[in-house]
């Protein structure tokens, strides 16, 4: 990030500090913690309005949300205003389910094999475009279209693209003398056609953040290594992988959190289906929801949290290896 | 920039990469000028031999206000975010409040809640309220996504600007507040832009709330159009791409005008510059 140009002369001028003259001593310090209170209570009126909208609209759905998971809710409930408490039971039948199972197990699948095509794909590019050469700029800024667009356009041209008649992919396939598949309708496929998709994706972001990593590292380090005798791959596995430890680490902790929550996307391409071939604990829990014409807001409200549970603990991590850097 | 010979095959690599790439975005844009009858046309044309303009036409009739307001939103949810954000950043940046570690934190772990939570606990809240299927509802909802980015990207640019600064104003005699407005604010130009600029497409492009909170609305943003196009005929691919390729729009000129704060922002909280 850039900071705007400041007067060059004003950093030569010492800066002047406390009060000048002969003022009594007392007095001063009086002054001062006037002054520090003041300035204390200004922080609160300009963090304020921030304050009030975190407890009005972030804890409060949250906690609506909680709620919502301790008892027993129905349509007639959300009208009339009684539910009745309900403790844990709404986490036991979401924990009973033969759905849980699977979703679970997509969520983890989901996330790890987007995480780990993402990443490699986008420190190949990230490796690939640390080079000097004509347009690298317009076409690394070109790559980040997929990251910009609205999810549901992704999702929709995607869905297309995997049409079992006329898709495009398809007719890829068939060039290449392999039977078409019908991605989106076939149980052992619609949970890679979705992971597909958010490769595609997930791949600008890694490339953004671990090229700016790149650029970190200091260009005389290849130098030395070129100069030793170094092939590229040695260069890769010595000083750019090594370096890049770091930005690596923030950069999949991150992109978990992302994963996990992902819902837009698989929703739009096969809500979750065929079946619960491709649902996760995000797609699940809208279902549970809102998905159904009975809603089950109880059990729908108890798999977001169950989520939020998953997503914290590697937010936490996330958090302790930021801090462990700036340290 | 300095280009080393034997440059010209990287090139080349680079521009067979990003084709690959932005395939995706080129076969929306070919689809939705497919007419109706070579849709489903078994192999499919790989360019628009034949293009029509039916799908866009379809745009033009069934859309616009769809359009109008998810541009509605994405302003509101500009407005909102910066008016809370900017204070609340220079307050953590410069003013040393109590409980500002925390305040970070707090926001750190925000950006981390699914937005599928969000919109159930938002949904219970604004039916108690009955400020669902409203548009400033939206704004509301979807400021949420922002927020703490934008309240981070302030807090983080702001922490660079001199302390001499800010001294000097106090030392002419500018209060706090008449310091933020006339002296941060102005410096603080870039990231006014980074987040206006990520408030705006998270706010344009949002699904989950809109199909939550306001799926019987009167008003109903782009999104929702394109998924009810897609639930309603989905036969008409042309016409759903074409809205596809409008809805992506101000993503595209967004990138082309404003580049380098998308980047800074994609890395802005990742990366310590």
């Amino acid at each position: 990030m850039t900071i705007a140009r400041v007067d060059r002369r004003s950093q030569r001028r010492p800066v002047t500090s406390g009060a000048t003259g002969a003022a009594d001593p007392t007095d001063a310090s009086a002054l001062r913690r006037r002054q520090r209170r003041g300035s204390r209570l200004t922080a609160l009126a300009f963090l304020a309005p921030l304050a009030v909208y975190l407890a009005a609209f972030y804890v409060y759905p949250l906690y609506r949300n909680l709620d919502l998971s301790l008892r027993d809710y129905t349509v007639r409930s959300f009208v009339a205003g009684d539910a009745p408490f309900s403790g844990l039971d709404n986490f036991r039948t979401v924990l009973d389910d033969p759905t849980f199972g699977p979703a679970l197990r997509h969520t983890m699948v989901f996330t790890f094999v987007s995480i780990a095509f993402q990443y490699v794909a986008g420190l190949a590019l990230a490796v690939f475009f640390n080079r000097h050469f004509r347009l690298a700029g317009t076409l690394r800024a070109l790559f980040l279209i997929p990251w910009l667009l609205p999810l549901i356009v992704s999702a929709s041209t995607w869905s297309w693209m995997f049409n079992s008649e006329s898709g495009v992919l398809d007719y890829a396939l068939h060039l290449v003398g392999v039977a078409p598949v019908d991605w989106l309708n076939s149980p052992d496929w619609a949970l890679s056609s979705v992971i597909i998709a958010n490769i595609w994706i997930g791949i600008p972001f890694n490339l953004v953040i671990l090229y700016s990593g790149l650029q970190n590292i200091p260009g005389e380090l290849y130098e030395a290594a070129s100069l030793d005798g170094a092939s590229a791959w040695q260069q890769f596995r010595r000083i750019t992988f090594p370096l890049l430890r770091p930005v690596s680490a923030i950069t999949l902790l991150l992109g978990l959190v992302y994963t996990l929550k992902v819902f837009d996307l698989i929703w739009i391409m096969t809500k979750g289906g065929p079946g619960d071939a491709s649902s996760t604990l995000a797609t699940w829990s809208y279902q549970l929801g809102f998905g159904t014409l009975l809603p089950k807001f109880g059990p729908g409200a108890a798999v977001g949290n169950i989520l939020i549970l998953i997503a914290l603990v590697f937010g936490l991590l996330y958090v302790r290896v930021q801090r462990r850097q700036e340290a | 920039m300095t280009v080393r010979k034997g440059s010209r095959r990287y090139t080349v690599i680079g521009i067979v990469l990003t084709a690959l790439m932005l395939f995706p975005v080129y076969w929306m844009i070919n689809v939705s000028l497919t007419p109706q009858q070579d849709m489903r046309k078994s192999p499919p044309d790989l360019l628009p031999l034949h293009p029509t303009f039916e799908g866009y036409r379809a745009v033009v009739d069934d859309q616009m206000p769809y359009l109008g307001t998810s541009l509605l939103i994405g302003l509101g949810t500009v407005a909102l975010t910066l008016v809370l954000a900017a204070p609340a950043g220079f307050a953590l940046a410069k003013l040393r409040p109590f409980g500002g570690g925390i305040l970070g934190l707090v926001l750190l772990i925000a950006q981390m809640i699914p937005g599928i939570v969000m919109a159930m606990g938002f949904y219970g809240v604004f039916l108690d309220l009955g400020l669902l299927n409203s548009w400033w509802g939206l704004i509301i909802a979807d400021s949420t996504i922002a927020v703490p980015f934008g309240v981070m990207i302030f807090t983080a640019f702001m922490s660079g600007i001199p302390g001499e600064l800010i001294a000097a104003a106090r030392i002419d005699g500018a209060g706090t507040w008449r310091t933020f407005r006339s002296i941060v604010l102005p410096v603080s130009r870039n990231a006014i832009v980074t987040v206006s600029l990520f408030s705006f497409l998270w706010a344009w492009s949002d699904f989950v709330f809109a199909n939550t909170l306001d799926g019987g609305g009167e008003w109903r943003p782009i999104t929702l159009g394109i998924y009810h196009y897609i639930g309603n005929n989905n036969q008409e691919w042309n016409a759903i791409m074409a809205t596809a390729v409008v809805a992506s729009l101000p993503a595209a000129v967004l990138l082309v005008l404003a580049q380098r704060y998308v980047a800074a922002g994609v890395t802005a909280g990742a990366v310590k510059d």
